[in-house]
């Protein structure tokens, strides 16, 4: 596929602007993020109207299979130059795992095989670099838990972009190796990811790069939308009734609410019963807490939880996903370490799918919820599940077995593994 | 009274450029209605149309946020330090801020 056939008809001139999420006051379609005058959050507004004169299901399937068949409702102007085999991973119909938990439709989106660096992180760097190029930046960074430095790694590797990604120091192994191998510069910050993040802020308002996640991100964040578009055409053109998404940030799960009531609005499903949930570390739980409690402000927390791809102590957009939470009916559920490690086992021993930390929490989550009768045996039920096991080896090497060791020969593996009834049986 | 309050990069045109002013009053609420007589149009930007605090504005008295004390009527005393901090840290000088 050339990069100019990715997407035949670009649809121009379907961004009008960013427009600040608080106040409305309206920007150009720059690097910016935060509202000068009331300091929320900026967020990209879009020509709906022209937006709905070309958009149609038919138009969708007749795009590549990638996140890029949703170009319409993407805040690029022009083809995409980067990540362009972001996306489009497999709807998973989880038969076993739906055996276990008494639920009849359980869907697993898979993105533990997103191209390349095999998380979610990809869909929105794919936009985010894009944009970056769009802009006229030729350096890029973020500040990241591991998976978005591996992903921004990746991806400006490809389009030639200097590259810097700062992570907290501890992080796990593969995924320091997995930003380290595409030769960015790799900042190791002595401090969680709050402070990373903040020290990012102060770096990215004296540097001239696109911090996909700082200057970036209302670009960026859109990415995620994709994984309601993708879900809803995946299910035959129709929002699923439940689903539970791991809560970071909070971008993930606001963006995913926001995806299915586009595609509503637009025509393209008919309506959202879907309640979306949020699923997060007990040891991390900021915005589990608020919902709780009852509260509509975030109290920031110090993490302490072996899913470090979610713990993020100061969500961002915490404030966001709890109303898009309570919008939707759904809950936040909580998951302890142990828990984590089980629904990571859990999904590994049903679906034959590794996922990591955070996954480890959706699956636990989803368990419970499931439990509790929260979610019910006939909805059609989704469980996000956003990144692969094998970066994040440390929190289950542990907890699964052993390899049985044995001399090469028959008398030696017929001594160690005692098989009754399988000796001699062809098929 | 006298309160001294820290005013972010992104506010300092509106205090001539003044990162520390000093305010009066016996409450948040107060001491926002001082600034806003000493330094007009301060007011509007910290608060919405209904009077309440912007979502994304932070205010810390002695290092603690307002929203887990009384909010706009938590209590002031002689000598307290109030930070107004901008919850996200914008590119254009805010200088610090949880994002």
């Amino acid at each position: 596929m050339s990069r100019k056939s990715a997407i035949s008809d670009i649809l121009k001139q379907k961004i009008k602007g960013l427009k600040c999420r608080e106040c409305g006051k309206l920007y150009p379609p720059a690097a910016l993020h935060v509202c000068e005058f009331c300091f929320g959050p900026l967020e990209v507004d879009y020509n709906y109207d022209e937006i709905r004169k070309h958009i149609s299901r038919e138009r969708i399937e007749a795009g590549p299979k990638s996140l890029w068949r949703y170009s319409d409702l993407l805040p690029v102007e022009g083809h995409p130059t980067v990540g362009l085999y972001a996306g489009y991973t497999p709807l998973i119909e989880a038969k076993n795992l739906g055996a276990e938990l008494g639920l009849k439709k359980l869907y697993i989106k898979n993105d533990t095989v997103n191209h390349p660096t095999l998380s979610f992180k990809d869909r929105v760097v794919a936009i985010a670099l894009t944009r970056a190029i769009e802009l006229g930046f030729t350096a890029v960074a973020c500040a990241s838990t591991g998976n978005l430095a591996n992903s921004v790694a990746a991806h400006a590797a490809e389009a030639k972009l200097r590259c810097y990604v700062f992570i907290p120091g501890d992080l796990e192994a593969g995924k320091i190796l997995g930003s380290l191998i595409y030769a960015p510069t790799v900042v190791g910050v002595d401090g969680n990811y709050d402070d990373v993040n903040r020290l990012c802020s102060e770096v990215a308002g004296e540097y001239n790069w696109a911090f996909v996640n700082i200057n970036i991100r209302p670009y960026y964040a859109e990415g995620s939308k994709t994984l309601a578009f993708e879900v809803a055409e995946q299910l035959g053109w129709k929002a699923p009734d439940h689903v539970v998404v791991p809560v970071a940030s909070g971008s993930l799960l606001t963006k995913i609410w926001k995806g299915f009531n586009e595609f509503s609005a637009l025509g393209i499903i008919d309506g959202v019963p879907t309640k979306v949930s949020g699923a997060q570390a007990e040891g991390c739980s900021p915005v589990a807490s608020a919902f709780k409690e009852g509260r509509d402000f975030i109290k920031p927390v110090k993490p302490k939880t072996i899913a470090k791809s979610i713990a993020i102590g100061n969500p961002a957009d915490g404030f966001y996903s709890l109303k898009a939470v309570h919008e939707s009916k759904g809950t936040f559920e909580t998951a302890t370490d142990t828990e984590t490690i089980e629904g990571i086992k859990l999904l590994a021993r049903t679906e034959g799918i590794f996922a990591e930390t955070a996954g480890g929490v959706t699956i636990a989550v989803l368990k419970k919820l499931a439990n509790t009768g929260v979610i019910t045996r006939d909805e059609t039920v989704v469980a996000y599940v956003t990144g692969n096991g094998l970066k994040t080896q440390e929190a289950v090497i542990n907890a699964v077995g052993d390899v049985v060791r044995i001399e090469p020969s028959l008398d030696s593996f017929e001594k160690a593994i005692n098989i009754k009834g399988e000796k001699g049986r062809q098929i | 009274m006298m309160i001294k309050v820290r005013i972010p990069t992104p506010l300092r045109k509106l205090t001539e450029g003044k990162g520390e002013v000093e305010g009066d009053g016996k409450t948040i609420g107060e001491l926002l209605d001082s600034l806003e007589s000493s330094y007009p149009g301060i007011k509007e930007r910290l608060c919405d149309e209904s009077g309440n605090l912007r979502r994304f504005v932070n205010v810390y008295v002695n290092e603690e946020d307002i929203r887990f004390i009384h909010g706009k009527d938590t209590s002031l005393s002689d000598g307290d330090e109030v930070s107004i901090v901008p919850a996200i840290a914008g590119g254009s000088g805010g200088d610090y801020g949880a994002f």
